[in-house]
């Protein structure tokens, strides 16, 4: 996405969870910023509902300085989310272009969803004391 | 894609050799209107044409020639030539490499002309 020449990237869960980030100096901007994308693309897609139209794929604010890209989008994990936020010296269709390149490459790397295990009582307790454990020694 | 377009991107790809020809947006880098042939993809000529006429049109204003006019990028497989026809719009080409392109250049400019 960079050489589209984005200057900020989110990428996101649809719940606003952040996986990976490029161009913030601030972590509080990043959680600012995921949670308000993920605000915008979950109104987007109620709003979908209402038109019974199939999911929104781009979503793109054109500003005077900057230009902000929402885009979601299928992995073999589940559904997530991109934040762009783009300038002057690049265009939507530059970022369009390099954001389907992303999408690919990132499908691409994603491993394959594990089949879902069974939850045993004795294993639930064992992941409880371990994550309780890491939990309060931080 | 409305009549006006088509009838303008078809006395362009009436051009022997031509693969294709798209009206596109120069600011945003996004096809207005095309006839591409498959396998030509549309969306990335656009972006990067676009692109491209803005790097250069940087270029020839800081030698102080004013903006480009025609564009031609002759690469081993084809050509890609780009008018800038308005403020808005780019008049985008994609041929082989033998393509007649004083013909079509002359096609370019007066579909630029159609579109301004």
């Amino acid at each position: 996405m960079a050489e589209a020449g984005t200057r900020l990237v989110l990428l996101m869960t649809p719940a606003g969870q952040v996986m990976a980030q490029h161009g913030f100096t601030r972590a509080v901007d990043v959680m600012a910023a995921a949670a308000l994308g993920a605000a915008i693309a979950s109104s987007t897609e109620e709003i979908t509902k209402l038109l019974r139209e199939p999911r929104f794929a781009v979503l793109n604010h054109q500003g005077v300085r900057h230009g902000i890209f929402l885009a979601a989008f299928d992995c073999p994990r589940g559904r997530l989310l991109s934040l762009a936020v783009y300038g002057p010296e690049t265009s939507v269709g530059l970022v369009q272009l390099f954001f389907e390149e992303f999408v690919s490459d990132l499908i691409a790397a994603c491993p394959p969803p594990e089949p879902p295990k069974k939850v045993l009582p004795a294993d639930f307790e064992r992941d409880l004391n371990e994550s309780l454990a890491t939990l309060f020694q931080a | 894609m409305t009549d006006r377009f088509r009838a303008i991107l078809d006395s362009i790809t009436r051009v022997r050799g031509v693969q294709g020809a798209a009206l596109v947006a120069r600011e945003d880098g996004v096809v207005v209107a095309d006839a591409l042939v498959e396998g030509v993809r549309g969306n990335a000529v656009a972006a990067l044409t676009a692109s491209l006429v803005k790097r250069l049109g940087d270029v020839t204003g800081t030698a102080g020639i004013g903006e480009p006019e025609f564009l031609h990028l002759q690469s081993r497989g084809g050509v890609v030539l780009a008018v800038p026809a308005t403020q808005e719009i780019i008049v985008v080409a994609v041929a082989d490499a033998d393509v007649n392109v004083g013909l079509l250049r002359l096609e370019m400019l007066r579909a630029a002309g159609t579109v301004a």
